[in-house]
């Protein structure tokens, strides 16, 4: 049995799963999902910032467009730290193109002129 | 080869070099520090006794006087903020009442005007937050409290204007005799001058061994205090003190003239002279010992906790005059409290001392005697539009706690002793110092003395070397 | 010209609350801000989990504002930016200083949404040396954030509040050493999702009922002593630790920002810190509205949005009116360390109270009951924590049923 804190809203159910993926303590289907997924196949969306050159700015924050599995989360962050970036940027702009071989793009989450 | 170099850049020093530049002398202050207030005048209680504590007779009683009586006057030539509060030293015993009539008489003999003891009943009409217990107060009017980093910030910049050398950051290690001058060994190298003034605070004895024999030693008394917000700055309207003890004057509360409320110090005796942590004990030890004079004071609100280290001298007394050890040595040593209040007298007593001694002093032509700062926040609405059309960065607010902007804060950092360093921009402006403590500023600070002083962002330090704010770039 | 609103702050909370006001009718609409930019706080909280109430998605501090920013942009709304309010007159006249000079405005109705700040270590009288090294979880978001910046490279981060868990998380991916996390309470005050996805993730150890009670170093901390403390918060003897480190985070709690505010003579809650409000959250200076945080410390941005539209709205529609001689007083019983609004003009709408507990409670209810003790209403909840803001909405028909001037809110545990 795993004892699980589910993050999918601020609530925060506590969720216990068994070997058979059964959840117990779920306040709605989301925290099933969150159980089932945390003990598979486990994601995060990675969100950082990159150089930017901009006469306003010296960084551009950016996140995965889609979360990533947890365990490539220090590849897609060391990827990101040789990214450049010159404004302008639009916010979603992608400012690199399938981070670390996960297939999921970085885009940026604000627009500099 | 200077005429003069003074060995620290405390109240003391620049109090003293300031004077002296209006003489055609030169001068170098050395400092270990990165700025100058940097040692015990950046850590006391920032008032301007009365007069009444020191034994007549004493140079304390008479300096204490005269610096005091001078202190309005100077802090209107140099620009420093200065807030007329008076002063209450508290009763709460028979023994206590017993010990106010003697401070009532000691400062009668020191020549302090408008003393005067009154009631408990009295004292809590015009102080309603002290406590049921006071029986009777001393009551001082000419007490006040003043912002002591501005007013020694401010005798530097006087005295840099007069050419006076700030060598900072530069630790004495030697001092040597030779022939008619003293050469005054730093880790920086050497410095030589005519005659030395040893203004070195709490290291004053060490400084006098290295020129001489042991001709003193100071006892280094730690005291720790509380910084208030702003909520509580009317608290109290005067300083209150409580009947002095054998290390210090005790803890008083009192408002800042920046309008926060001051409480501290305790006083204990310290082996490391520059130890000023602060400790659980101590902040205790002022909360209780507060709460006898000002029973409910809020400490939610509080904002810092600091300590500073008194240079007392064993004699009780300060030490000022020529070295017996050491030729063209001047001692301005062992200032513990009332420090501060005496600085404008010791600093003339130390001018007068030298000339005396054989120091020529003719005036200086066209010497700078004052000195002007722009401060938005007490300027009246009218004014601070013709000041923004002057120069818009007196518009943009940089400190949001003390409405500092950045027109101030440039000025500070292009005046005749540049601030490198957030906290010598706290020093000069204000900055950092209300209830978000820099939470806010700072970053904004360090952009500005990176911009102004063409440092790297990762240059800039919060004081002295080895406090960098930032670790580097990120990748 | 007179403004119908004059918003202070142009964060979250103000930026909710002009697009409120400008969809409810309200024509001229000034926000004053004093960064170069709106979006206050939002523009450094680059990492995700806002708008999950609000827009049903996850979005990140610079997109949540973005969206503010878009919809404002389709508004006639006035923004001066770079401009910091120095004064509110109670007759609505808001002064302010801009590198353009120096401005009085005048509004029908004034908004305050300053927000709030972080609390300095001189708050909670850590003993030791003052050394570079120490800041709050806030200022050290903005360097690394906003201006690109390591702030060390091993930390200790003191309080589990949002932001210092953030930071935590943050700390890591760039690549310092995060040794601890550590909480006086014995409970986090931030969100589970926050626990679980910064600290958790990264094995960063949390340290409850533990605090620093000694900072070390001369020019840059070199290390920090933590001990665990008894119920009372004293540190318990024998129970120290030392770390190494050279930097301390605070994340020891936030407060509203009412310097402004007291001097208008506007009443405070003096246990939000806040402005005491009326459902329509307007403040005891009849025209005058507070939101967001300058009110109570929010956990959520989400909700600072809807508080903040409906003092948008109430602002828009404001006909004039004086202090009700006597509202109905809500008042925070057992186990409610506050409430939101703390006072009712009428009860001819729907009520939303909002509130903390003092406490972590599993199953338990949110009871309201009337000035005799009779329950006017129940709510049940699974879980609820201090470190979570809990929500209620009353109807009229439930209003209508309370006896006398009173409503208290409070708190029991159901087995």
């Amino acid at each position: 049995m795993t004892i699980l804190t589910c993050i999918r809203c601020p609530r925060g159910c506590q969720l216990q799963v068994d070997s058979d993926l059964n959840v117990q303590g779920a306040g709605c289907p989301q925290g099933i999902s969150y159980a089932r997924e945390e003990m598979t196949h486990p994601e995060r969306t990675v969100t950082a910032t990159v150089r930017l050159e901009s006469s306003t700015l010296r960084r551009l924050p950016v996140k995965t467009r889609e979360p990533v599995p947890k365990d490539k989360v220090p590849a897609v962050i060391s990827a990101l730290q040789r990214v450049h970036v010159k404004a302008p940027v639009r916010m979603g702009d992608v400012v690199l193109k399938d981070a670390a071989d996960t297939g999921v793009d970085v885009v940026a989450t604000r627009s500099v002129r | 080869m200077y005429d003069v170099a003074i060995i620290g850049g405390g109240i003391v020093g620049c109090a003293a070099a300031e004077r002296l530049s209006q003489y055609k002398v030169n001068i170098a202050v050395i400092d270990r520090a990165s700025d100058v207030a940097d040692g015990t005048t950046k850590a006391n209680s920032g008032i301007v006794h009365a007069g009444y504590d020191a034994p007549a007779g004493s140079l304390m009683a008479r300096l204490n006087l005269e610096g005091s009586r001078l202190m309005e006057e100077e802090c209107s030539r140099l620009d420093v903020p200065l807030k007329k509060t008076g002063s209450f030293v508290l009763a709460f015993t028979p023994e206590d009442e017993d010990h106010l009539k003697l401070l009532l008489k000691r400062g009668k003999e020191n020549g302090v005007l408008g003393l005067e003891i009154l009631s408990g009943d009295e004292v809590r009409r015009r102080e309603p937050a002290l406590s049921g217990e006071v029986r009777a107060a001393l009551w001082a009017p000419s007490a006040a409290v003043v912002d002591p980093f501005q007013l020694c910030a401010a005798y530097a910049e006087v005295a840099a204007e007069n050419g006076t050398d700030f060598l900072l950051e530069q630790e004495v290690q030697r001092l040597t005799w030779t022939d008619d001058h003293w050469v005054i060994d730093t880790d920086r190298g050497p410095v030589e001058a005519a005659y030395v003034v040893n203004a070195a605070g709490v290291h004053a004895d060490e400084i006098q061994a290295m020129a001489g024999k042991r001709e003193f030693a100071i006892q280094p008394v730690r005291g720790e205090y509380y910084l208030m917000d702003k909520t509580l700055g009317d608290l109290v309207s005067s300083v209150i003190f409580q009947c002095p003890g054998p290390l210090g004057k005790g803890v008083l509360v009192a408002p800042t003239v920046h309008g926060n409320l001051l409480i501290g110090p305790n006083a204990e005796p310290v082996a490391d002279r520059d130890d000023t942590e602060t400790t659980l004990d101590g902040q205790d030890y002022v909360r209780r010992t507060a709460a006898r004079s000002v029973p409910d004071i809020n400490y939610r609100e509080a904002i810092r906790n600091f300590a500073g280290v008194r240079a007392n001298s064993g004699s009780g007394d300060f030490i000022i005059g020529m070295s017996e050890s050491a030729p063209q040595f001047l001692n301005l040593a062992g200032i513990g409290s009332p420090g501060l209040s005496s600085s404008p007298a010791i600093a003339r007593m130390a001018v007068e001392i030298l000339r005396k001694d054989g120091l020529t002093l003719v005036p200086r032509d066209k010497a700078a005697t004052s000195r002007c700062v722009v401060r938005v926040r007490d300027l009246p609405p009218e004014r601070r539009q013709e000041v923004i059309a002057e120069n818009p960065l007196y518009g943009r607010v940089i400190c949001r706690c003390e409405t500092v902007t950045e027109g101030e804060i440039v000025d500070a950092m292009h005046s005749k002793l540049v601030p490198h360093t957030v906290d010598g921009v706290k020093k000069r402006c204000g900055t950092g110092m209300g209830r978000c403590q820099g939470g806010f500023c700072q970053p904004r600070i360090l952009n500005l003395l990176s911009r102004e002083l063409d440092l790297k962002p990762e240059e800039v330090r919060q004081d002295n070397a080895g406090s960098e704010i930032l670790k580097g770039e990120l990748p | 010209m007179i403004y119908d609103v004059i918003i202070i702050g142009g964060g979250p909370a103000g930026l909710a609350a002009a697009c409120a006001a400008s969809e409810a009718g309200a024509k001229q609409i000034l926000i004053l801000e004093r960064d170069m930019e709106l979006g206050g706080i939002l523009n450094q909280c680059i990492h995700n989990g806002f708008g999950l109430h609000y827009f049903k998605e996850e979005l990140t501090g610079p997109e949540y504002a973005g969206r503010f920013e878009e919809m404002l942009a389709r508004t006639n709304v006035e923004v001066r930016t770079d401009t910091m309010v120095t004064a509110l007159e109670p007759e609505k006249r808001v002064h302010s200083m801009s590198t353009d000079g120096y401005h009085v405005d005048e509004g029908r109705t004034v908004i305050l949404a300053m927000g709030c700040r972080e609390r300095p270590r001189g708050a909670i009288g850590i003993p030791g040396t003052r050394p570079a090294g120490i800041l709050t979880a806030g200022a050290a978001q903005r360097y690394i954030n906003i201006e690109g910046f390591s702030v060390g490279r091993r930390i200790v981060i003191l309080g589990s509040g949002d932001i210092g868990l953030i930071m935590a998380r943050r700390l890591k991916l760039t690549g310092a050493d995060v040794l601890a996390c550590v909480e006086i309470m014995p409970h986090s005050s931030g969100l589970k999702r926050n626990i679980v996805q910064c600290l958790d993730d990264v094995d960063i150890p949390l340290l409850l009922s533990h605090t620093v009670t000694d900072i070390q170093g001369k020019d840059r901390v070199s290390g920090v002593t933590v001990a665990a403390v008894d119920a009372n918060r004293r540190p318990v003897p024998g129970t120290e630790k030392h770390f190494d480190c050279d930097t301390l985070l605070l994340s020891v709690g936030l407060i509203p920002e009412n310097e402004l505010t007291r001097a208008a003579g506007i009443e405070i809650d003096q246990r939000t810190n806040g402005p005491v409000v009326y459902e329509n959250m307007e403040t005891t200076l009849p025209g005058v509205f507070a939101c967001g945080n300058v009110v109570q410390v929010h956990d959520l941005v989400d909700f600072v949005t809807i508080e903040s539209q409906k003092a948008g709205r109430s602002a828009a529609l404001w006909q004039g009116g004086e202090v009700p001689a006597a509202p109905t007083v809500i008042e925070a019983g057992e186990h409610v360390t506050y409430t939101v609004p703390q006072r009712l003009r009428s009860r001819d709408e729907k009520v939303e109270i909002s509130f903390r507990t003092d406490q972590v409670f599993g199953s338990s209810r949110i009871v309201v009951e009337d000035a005799a003790g009779n329950t006017v209403a129940h709510f049940a909840r699974p879980y609820m924590t201090p470190g979570e803001m809990e929500h209620i909405t009353l109807p009229p028909k439930l209003l209508a049923k309370a006896d006398g001037g009173l409503l208290r809110v409070r708190v029991e545990e159901t087995v």
